[in-house]
């Protein structure tokens, strides 16, 4: 307990949809973070990562979707008991976000400097000279020249990478424990993703934020985190650390998104596998497994029960009936060449 | 920058020549003389007052002196009054039309923006309903029916503020509301639209995610950009106002700009016709200007030096 800052136990988010259904974008998920780490989470689109990101910060919009059930500690008080103000006074000096596109997170009305400004004034007394001085050295830590007069300028005169930049300033403004980044690559171009994940690195080692980055770039991961969460269809269905996800995955699907990712050294024939279909419909979800319907390995149970956790190792644990003591042994594919039905086994 | 002021200048004199010289010949158009009743005078006397008017010489020369004095900013004689001066009766005219068109204008916006921003923030609640129908009456129901419906309850009914006429600040009031009642609706249904716009964009959530009072998210990062298309909706809204006046100074008897308009036009005034015109033209290319100067204050993207920063 001591060195972890923010616990998520059983987190259920929900949304209404329009004829009075319910879609539920994340069932259960529970995950720890500890100071100073790297967590990322992987998943594909729809899979529950940016809604647990959002949830956490409580900015979910309030008309249509529902924390139904769960807790997020951040230092042993629970985030989802606080008032909107008391969560005011967490968002940006304890946690703070990072979003996804930075050609439009930004303001296009309000200066660079002010838009700085704005968080540090709210959290840290500071009179208006210093503010101005905290803000432009916090363009300088992020790499921008000549912060003094950047400052006055407003978003549109800038760059992706660089807004990226002012987004990722902004955020690291009043030192947080905990930096959430969701996708903070995926709108820019491959130089400049480098770069910024280098900046965020950078910045991890000065400042000791610990940080959440969500991704469905496997290379992001390899880079940048010490740990890893898979989600699928609003479960983390398997985490553990980087080498144990990317070198001994469990998990029919992390198994998958790690065949489906291209490899710098491969031959070239080397052809991708894809994992066939697409996820279920988080407003109708079938029984049993989320996966079942996509996976290669599936079994009978697999469609009429959800597995359990299973711990692997201390760091390690994946919900999947193939590690239940009455399932078969599954030999993996390896990447090259393997078609789906090859990779079908007839287990059942 | 002075080359767009001086740029810009140029186009509006030119637009109001235009205006002039379109104006000039409709009006040559209309049936009738400036004279009541022209078959109770000889022949002599139409020919005397032709020639003092200049009204017997040929169309295109009386454009031209027409054109000629307006250069030195004379815009002629009254045909209805008696030795009065167009400038002169403009003079006076137009400080009631500028009050009352100005209240309106001012308030309307102001009202509106509230309705817009409550609505907006309580989208699809009995508040925004409320606000939304509000609205849609406004825009829908003529400024006239207002202006009858309000002279009557609360001029005659209540007693609260007077009927008609002109004779202290509370007689601007009234007519004043009447106007408003169509930019109050254009600009809510506007902020309206631009709000939930704006409320589902990222920056937003950027804001939020700082921590910020939601005081300050919703006017400093929602309204702001909010604000922005209605801005030019305050040229076409002016205009909306300047035309109502037509019919609300004359229910209202305000001795504005409009009521003499309407008068004039009656009795074939052609100077005052002109004139009344010229100055609503002017009045209106002014807003025009105003507004874009504004939307360059208002929107840092758009440089008004016509310039194009990346």
């Amino acid at each position: 307990m001591e060195d972890t800052i923010l616990k998520i136990d059983n987190l259920h988010v929900s949304f209404k949809t329009h004829n009075d259904g319910e879609t539920k974008a994340v069932r259960g998920v529970s995950f720890e973070l500890k100071k100073g780490e790297t967590l990322a989470i992987v998943g594909e689109s729809g899979s529950g990562k940016s809604v647990t990101a959002k949830s956490l910060m409580r900015l979910l919009p309030k008309q249509n979707s529902m924390i139904k059930d769960g807790q997020v500690f951040y230092e042993g008080k629970d985030l989802l008991k606080y008032s909107i103000k008391e969560m005011q006074k967490i968002r940006g000096s304890e946690i703070s976000m990072v979003f996804q596109d930075p050609m439009t997170s930004l303001n296009p009305t309000m200066t660079i400097g002010k838009q700085i400004m704005e968080g540090l004034r709210k959290h840290q007394a500071f009179r208006k000279k210093e503010l101005f001085k905290k803000a432009a050295d916090l363009l300088e830590l992020v790499g921008i020249p000549s912060p003094m007069e950047r400052m006055k300028d407003y978003p549109h005169q800038f760059s992706g990478g660089m807004r990226q930049r002012v987004v990722i300033a902004m955020a690291l403004a009043c030192n947080p424990k905990v930096l959430l980044a969701d996708e903070p690559t995926t709108a820019l171009d491959v130089t400049i993703q480098a770069q910024i994940l280098d900046l965020m690195k950078d910045l991890q080692k000065k400042t000791g934020t610990a940080i959440i980055i969500i991704t469905h770039d496997l290379g992001v991961v390899a880079s940048m985190a010490q740990r890893v969460a898979v989600m699928y269809a609003g479960e983390i269905i398997e985490t553990g650390t980087v080498d144990e996800i990317f070198y001994e995955p469990k998990h029919p699907y992390t198994c998958g998104l790690l065949l489906s990712m291209p490899k710098l050294h491969a031959a070239r024939s080397t052809k991708l596998i894809p994992i066939p279909g697409i996820p279920p419909d988080l407003g109708q979800l079938p029984e049993g497994c989320p996966f079942a319907a996509r996976c290669p390995y599936v079994m009978k149970v697999c469609h009429s029960f959800s597995p359990s956790k299973t711990e692997v190792s201390e760091t390690h644990s994946v919900s999947c009936w193939l590690e239940d003591e009455r399932a078969p042994q599954v030999e993996w594919i390896d990447g090259a060449g393997g078609s789906i039905d090859e990779r079908k086994r007839k287990v059942d | 920058m002075k080359g767009y002021f001086a740029k810009r200048l140029g186009y509006m004199l030119i637009t109001l020549f235009v205006i002039v010289s379109i104006t000039f010949f409709l009006m040559q158009l209309l049936p009738g003389t400036p004279f009541t009743d022209p078959e109770k005078l000889s022949e002599q006397q139409l020919e005397l007052m032709n020639e003092k008017y200049g009204l017997n010489q040929p169309v295109a020369i009386q454009y031209v002196n027409y054109v000629r004095s307006l250069v030195t900013g004379d815009l002629g004689i009254s045909y209805q009054y008696e030795g009065r001066s167009v400038n002169e009766i403009l003079s006076e005219r137009i400080g009631p039309s500028a009050l009352i068109g100005f209240q309106a204008l001012v308030f309307g916006a102001l009202a509106g923006l509230a309705l817009g921003i409550i609505s907006a923030l309580h989208h699809n609640s009995f508040l925004d309903y409320g606000s939304v129908t509000i609205a849609v009456l406004g825009m829908s129901i003529p400024s006239f029916v207002f202006a009858a419906l309000m002279q009557y309850f609360i001029g005659v009914k209540l007693g609260w503020l007077p009927a008609a006429l002109w004779q202290g600040y509370e007689y601007t009031i009234m007519p004043s509301l009447a106007l408003s009642v169509t930019v109050i609706a254009t600009v809510a249904r506007f902020i309206r639209t631009e709000m939930l716009e704006v409320l589902g964009q990222d920056y937003i959530l950027t804001a939020r995610a700082k921590g910020i009072s939601e005081k300050a998210v919703v006017f400093r990062h929602i309204v702001r950009n909010a604000i922005i298309p209605v801005v030019t909706m305050l040229g076409p809204l002016a205009v909306a106002i300047m035309t109502g006046t037509l019919v609300i100074e004359k229910i209202f008897s305000v001795p504005g700009l409009g009521e003499q308009f309407t008068k004039s036009v009656l009795v074939n005034d052609y100077s005052v016709i002109m004139g009344v015109t010229l100055m609503y033209s002017a009045l209106f290319i002014g807003v025009v200007f105003i507004v874009d100067i504004l939307y360059g204050v208002i929107d840092p993207r758009i440089s008004i030096k016509g310039e194009h920063k990346l």
